[in-house]
């Protein structure tokens, strides 16, 4: 996994509410048996027509905004569990989503695959989306060390939570399977007494 | 203080608490399919590790599979490359594989349960949202994505935040036509898309409890459409009954054995829920969605409701819906019956009792996808398939078919499908497709009706599924 520190960017801006994974990434482009290329069919349907035409009006394809932060309405990313999800976001180019709220899983599978999900509260969400609106240049800034989200050039800023061990993996770019192995023998030392009936 | 059936659950499986309010979690069961399981194989293989045990795996090919002419080899390439890389994987691991022809076949949520591999106080895991299902047994059962599978694969434990706590309790007695899919799409449409978001859920209450194991599942199911981790019911009579004398349930003095712990697993009266919330099941009507998440949903005789946000008129322009107006007597092109939500046997028996000596309408296309070989065994014995057919509905192969769309199952763009899955997203039945959620009963009479109606205008009777 690729670390992370500091992040800064202009943004997308795609302030739908409620976007469930099939959005980010249908389900009948889920058919690979590798976790590369899948940025191609983000947002899919939402990005060509039914011809694999480009949709003109569809954010993601509007040349005049671009960046690495995914800026979005609350409650992304629910429904299916697919990682793919994840892998599509950071294929794309996408380093940390930034939104009101996370689904569960995606929000997991975001921190295992070195995509920050960044948690700010509903006003901070309605400033970006509303400076964004008057400048497509403007930029955020995201400090992991630090848990501050900013607007730089402006008073704009905000502290975000994220857990400390996730924190820690994303720094150094460790991911969970690493720390488990380490626990084998204490895993079978648990086995050893679990019964499962 | 006493506990919830969640603590009790799982505490048992901690194999460590570590810093950071991350605990190392026991899983006892892993389900594997075909789509989220191949890069995680691929992951041990790049690292050089091996699979930890074997023996707690469980593969089965649901996603991706035809549901018509199972034995002939898959046209669709890239289907098949996967099934094919599913059969390859669980050869070279060793992992015992319920793949196309085998007679234990279906999808991965309802084969677990009547095998009797899902049983109470087990820590289950898949990679699919709806492993929620099994927590029907009063097991935690929830879904992980593909790095979390690699996890379990190699450990058998995923490193975890304890999620919060809710309860959900229902009492009384449900109208007549109404089931448990409207229970749920009921408290999904009061808590939203997000209301149990960070929460385990436990349901509970006298229209829980009077439910068979089939409607509880529907219940559990569901219960990461409202953003839950999971949801899960606390084991009784009907749960042992249940699993007595299936494939691989214990028996003899195990099973007493067995029953004697399952029985300490449920929420003492002074245990704490971080959330609360009751509902009466005589206020639940038959329920529809009108939009596309499966938090919009209203009784079948409402109107959709006004909304001014810009997400909700995005949601109902696609479905070419309007607000304030009513869904009954609208005309529908699809009915679905099927998915790990409603395609077990008793959601067959019900559609078939309904149907039987009756014809579908015309224009309607109507699919019944049974969960499983087993299930689909047991309705041609029961000689559903033959009521099914001679009212004009085809009795295809297990899968999870038009409930995502991955295999040739697909809505045509812009048609409405009145389904008995559990989303109702955007292109989730085929892209441009117009997904109505609903119970089996609804389906079935609206397949017959050819429109929607009111469930309650056509039944006399309560239904248990």
């Amino acid at each position: 996994m690729e670390k992370f520190k500091t992040l800064t960017s202009t943004v997308i801006p795609l302030a739908n509410e409620d976007i469930d994974t099939d959005q980010i990434i249908p389900a009948r482009f889920l058919k690979s048996t590798t976790r590369e290329g899948f940025g191609n069919n983000l947002f899919r349907d939402w990005r060509y027509d039914s011809q694999g035409d480009l949709k003109e009006d569809f954010i993601l394809n509007d040349p005049s905004y671009s960046g690495s932060i995914l800026v979005t309405g609350k409650n992304f990313g629910c429904g299916s569990s697919r990682e793919h999800a994840a892998w599509a976001l950071y294929d794309f180019g996408f380093r940390a989503v930034v939104s009101s709220y996370f689904a569960d899983i995606f929000k997991g599978n975001a921190l295992n695959n070195g995509l920050l999900p960044v948690q700010v509260s509903d006003a901070f969400l309605e400033t970006i989306f509303e400076l964004v609106k008057q400048d497509k240049n403007t930029t955020l800034k995201i400090e992991l060390i630090d848990q501050q989200i900013s607007i730089p050039g402006t008073n704009h800023k905000e502290k975000y939570n994220i857990n400390a061990y996730k924190k820690t993996c994303l720094l150094n770019g460790y991911d969970d399977i690493d720390y488990l192995i380490s626990k084998k023998s204490q895993i079978e030392q648990f086995e050893q007494t679990h019964k499962e009936f | 203080m006493g506990k919830t059936l969640f603590e009790k659950v799982w505490e048992s499986h901690i194999v460590d608490s570590v810093e950071n309010e991350q605990e190392i979690l026991y899983i006892d069961r892993h389900f594997i399919h075909e789509v989220t399981s191949p890069q995680a194989f691929e992951g041990l293989r790049r690292r050089g590790i091996e699979l930890f045990r074997k023996n707690k795996i469980v593969a089965t090919a649901d996603h991706n599979v035809p549901t018509k002419d199972q034995h002939l080899p898959i046209k669709e390439v890239l289907s098949k490359l996967q099934v094919d890389t599913l059969i390859q994987n669980c050869k070279e691991f060793g992992i015992d594989l319920y793949g196309l022809g085998h007679p234990y076949q279906g999808i991965v949520h309802v084969i677990g349960p009547e095998l009797g591999i899902t049983k109470p106080g087990m820590t289950i895991v898949c990679g699919d949202s709806h492993t929620s299902t099994h927590g029907a047994f009063g097991a935690i059962a929830f879904g992980i994505g593909t790095s979390q599978v690699e996890q379990v694969m190699a450990t058998q434990c995923l490193l975890l935040e304890r999620p919060k706590t809710m309860r959900i309790t229902i009492n009384g007695e449900l109208d007549k036509g109404v089931s448990s899919k409207d229970i749920i799409l009921y408290i999904i449409s009061k808590l939203s898309t997000a209301g149990g978001t960070g929460h385990f859920v436990e349901y509970a209450g006298s229209a829980i409890t009077s439910l068979s194991m089939e409607a509880r599942m529907t219940i559990c199911n569901m219960s990461i459409e409202m953003g839950a981790r999971g949801g899960m019911i606390a084991p009784d009579e009907t749960t042992f009954e249940y699993i007595k004398g299936r494939e691989f349930a214990p028996d003899g003095a195990a099973l007493e054995e067995a029953i004697n712990y399952w029985k300490t697993l449920y929420s003492d009266e002074d245990a704490y829920f971080d959330k609360e919330y009751t509902f009466e099941a005589e206020r639940i009507p038959p329920m529809i969605t009108y939009g596309t998440n499966p938090g919009m949903g209203i009784g079948i005789d409402e109107t959709i409701p006004e909304n001014d946000s810009e997400s909700f008129k995005k949601s109902l322009k696609y479905m070419n819906l309007e607000a304030g107006t009513y869904l009954l007597n609208k005309k529908i092109d699809n009915v679905f019956i099927g998915s790990c939500t409603n395609s077990r046997i008793e959601d067959l028996r019900i559609v078939a009792e309904y149907v039987a000596g009756k014809q579908k309408a015309d224009h309607v296309k109507a699919m019944i996808v049974p969960g499983s070989k087993q299930v689909e065994k047991q309705a041609r014995e029961e000689g559903i398939h033959q009521v099914l057919a001679d009212a004009g509905f085809e009795l295809r192969e297990p899968g999870c078919s038009a409930c995502l769309g991955m295999n040739e199952d697909k809505i045509p763009d812009g048609e409405y499908c009145v389904s008995t899955s559990n989303r109702n997203f955007e292109g989730r039945q085929g892209p441009g497709a117009r997904t109505m959620l609903v119970s089996p009963l609804t389906a079935a009479i609206i397949a017959i009706e050819g429109k929607i109606v009111d469930t309650r205008n056509y039944v006399n009777k309560v239904v248990t599924a």
